[in-house]
Parts: C-alpha cells; sequence; structure tokens
C-alpha cells in the first residue's frame, strides 16, 4: 500500500510545487508508481511546472464531484512511464472540495501508487486543511528567511495537531556565499531552530528556473540541485544518503584569483 | 583603521536573524507576547541569583510544540552557571 505525502510550507513560493514535481518525477525515475495532485484549486501551477498544461481534460473537481474518473482526469508524464499528474481546477475555489472528500481520494489511489503526493497551496486555511486530510507524512518547505521559517514553525505545529507525526524539513534556496560571510542562515541553524528532522538541502541555484522554464523538473540533472532532489528522493525511501558538499566547485584560475 | 572595539560590536544579519526567531518562536508557541516572555525570563534570574550567579545573557528559554505522544507544550530553560555561591 502506497504512502501519502503533503508538500507544505504555510509561506507561498518558497518552492512547494517546485519541490513537489521534482520529489515526484525523482521517485518514478527510480522505478516507483507516482501520482501528483495539485490541491491548489483556483492557483494551478503543477502542471505547466511539470510541462503538461497542454493535456488537461478534466481536474481533482471533477474527480471529487464524480463527473469523471481518476484514469480520465490524471496526465501521464512526458518522460516518465510510472508519473501522473491529477491537476487543480483553474476556475473554481478552495471550498469545492472538502477534507473528507481528499481523503476518500488519497486512500483509494494508494491503493494504486506507491507514492501519492499532494502539492499543498499557500496558508492555513481550507485549501491546507483539504491538502493534509489523508496524509501520512509531510515534507515542509522552507528557505533560511526569518518568515519562512517562522511560518514553518507554525504548519509543524498545525500538521501535528492533526496528528500527522512524520515530518521532514527541506531547505531551499541556500546560499553558500550568504552563508559564508554570515548574512544567511545555515542549514543546521534552520535545523536547530525548528527541531525537525532535514531530508534535504537544496541551493539556489539557477538550473531550477530553467528547468521551470522547459517544463522539465531537475532531478537526477548533473547539477547541485538536480542532485540535491535526487538524494530527497533516495532519503524519502529510507536510504541513509550524506548531504551534498553545496560549494560551488571552482576552477583552477578562480582559485587563484580568489585570495 | 577601524576600531577593534567596533569590530567586536557588529553582528552578522544571519546570527541577528537566528536570534530574532529563537525568541519569536518561543512567544509564538506559546501563544503569548515577547514580553512575557523576557519577563519570565527576568523573574527566572531574580529567583536563581539568590543562590547562583548566572550568565543572563546568555540564558535561553524555549517552548516545544505539543508532540504527538499526548505531551503538552514544555518549557525548557538553558541558564549557564558561572559561579555557585558557597555561603547560602
Amino acid at each position: 500500500m502506497g504512502e501519502v505525502i503533503v508538500v507544505t510550507s504555510g509561506k507561498g513560493g518558497v518552492g512547494k510545487t517546485t519541490t513537489s514535481a521534482n520529489i515526484g518525477t525523482g521517485l518514478a525515475k527510480l522505478g516507483k508508481k507516482v501520482i501528483l495532485i495539485d490541491t491548489d484549486i483556483g492557483l494551478r501551477n503543477l502542471d505547466v511546472v511539470m510541462g503538461l498544461e497542454n493535456r488537461i481534460v478534466y481536474n481533482l473537481v471533477d474527480v471529487v464531484e464524480g463527473n469523471c474518473s481518476v484514469r480520465q482526469a490524471a496526465i501521464r508524464d512526458r518522460n516518465q512511464d510510472t508519473l501522473y499528474l491529477l491537476p487543480s481546477a483553474q476556475t473554481r475555489d478552495k471550498t469545492s472540495v472538502q477534507p473528507a472528500q481528499m481523503k476518500r481520494l488519497t486512500d483509494e489511489l494508494r491503493e494504486k501508487f506507491d507514492f501519492v503526493i499532494l502539492d499543498c497551496p499557500a496558508g492555513i486555511e481550507q485549501g491546507f486543511q483539504n491538502a493534509i486530510a489523508g496524509a501520512d507524512r509531510a515534507l515542509v518547505i522552507t528557505t533560511p528567511e526569518v518568515s519562512a521559517i517562522r511560518d514553518a514553525d507554525r504548519i509543524t505545529g498545525l500538521l501535528e495537531a492533526a496528528k500527522i507525526t512524520r515530518i521532514d524539513l527541506v531547505v531551499n534556496r541556500l546560499r553558500m556565499e550568504m552563508i559564508r560571510r554570515g548574512d544567511m542562515m545555515s542549514l543546521e541553524d534552520v535545523g536547530d531552530i525548528l527541531a525537525l528532522n532535514i531530508i534535504g538541502a537544496v541551493p539556489d541555484d539557477e538550473n531550477i528556473v530553467i528547468s521551470t522554464n522547459h517544463g522539465t523538473p531537475i532531478v537526477g540533472a548533473e547539477c547541485l540541485a538536480g542532485q540535491a532532489f535526487m538524494n530527497i528522493c533516495h532519503r524519502i525511501l529510507g536510504e541513509s544518503v550524506p548531504f551534498l558538499n553545496l560549494e560551488r566547485k571552482k576552477g583552477f584560475l578562480a582559485k587563484i584569483l580568489r585570495r | 583603521m577601524r576600531n577593534p572595539l567596533h569590530m567586536l560590536k557588529k553582528r552578522s544579519s544571519g546570527s541577528i536573524a537566528r536570534d530574532r526567531l529563537k525568541l519569536l518562536l518561543v512567544s509564538d508557541r506559546a501563544n503569548c507576547s515577547p514580553e512575557i516572555i523576557s519577563m519570565i525570563k527576568n523573574d527566572m534570574v531574580h529567583v536563581i541569583s539568590k543562590y547562583m550567579e548566572v550568565d543572563k545573557n546568555k540564558l535561553e528559554i524555549q517552548i516545544t510544540q505539543a508532540d504527538s505522544a499526548g505531551n503538552g507544550p514544555m518549557l525548557y530553560a538553558n541558564i549557564p552557571i558561572i559561579e555557585v555561591k558557597h555561603d547560602s
């Protein structure tokens, strides 16, 4: 029976959708059967990050309301045969779906998939309640900034109140040069403040913007962000993987000139 | 030439953020204002100072969230002792 994972953060713009897309794709690359669900009703985005925006026929609200089956609404990924996306509705709002309906849907899907990954909307209102309703575990995404960390702590409290006890932290957009000069909190600082298990450390990498432009998740690519996302997938599968050295490799000349 | 005392005083913005957050999350979790937290801190220092000399600047208090095992929020205090007063 599959596992249901919610990707959440409280604050918007910290990388929930990018992380969902990359983890879903990465787990599929590792041979798992995965369905991604965009639960951000009214602000659909996971489809465009996955490059599947032109294939949408039905959506999450259609499935919940019984207008179509999951099989009809789920879109198969362009590159990964075992990866599907259940897109969100663009013209409806969060109240179109109830937590009990989401729980029923995820319980049905876990019978057919190894992983059900829910991309949660920002905020702590009904969209959040819908997204977490059927989840077994949560990935909390944050960046090393005060506002994102505060919201991550608040979200953690709400997850625990909802009896979701397996909570792991992904720290996104780490900038090593800023950390080195003391102008950004380090991975250790963020983990220490939030007292959560760190499952991923993702550098601020311009390749992420480029991959989003193309609509092809970067996971598994040669760059640091691609490796960082793949490492998260291995850790989700329970493997122990050391954290990457996020320092960018300097060429011989740059090494000399730095001094 | 920069004044060495000035250099000592200057703190990195990362460590300022860390300290601000630590305080903020304590009050967020306890659902009470930072002023009340600092009053708790001062009162604790006041009581303990009767018996031992403590490092007020390094005192840290933390309130953890309710956990899944049914434990409510917990108050932790780390109070570095400089010297125990032997006359008391």
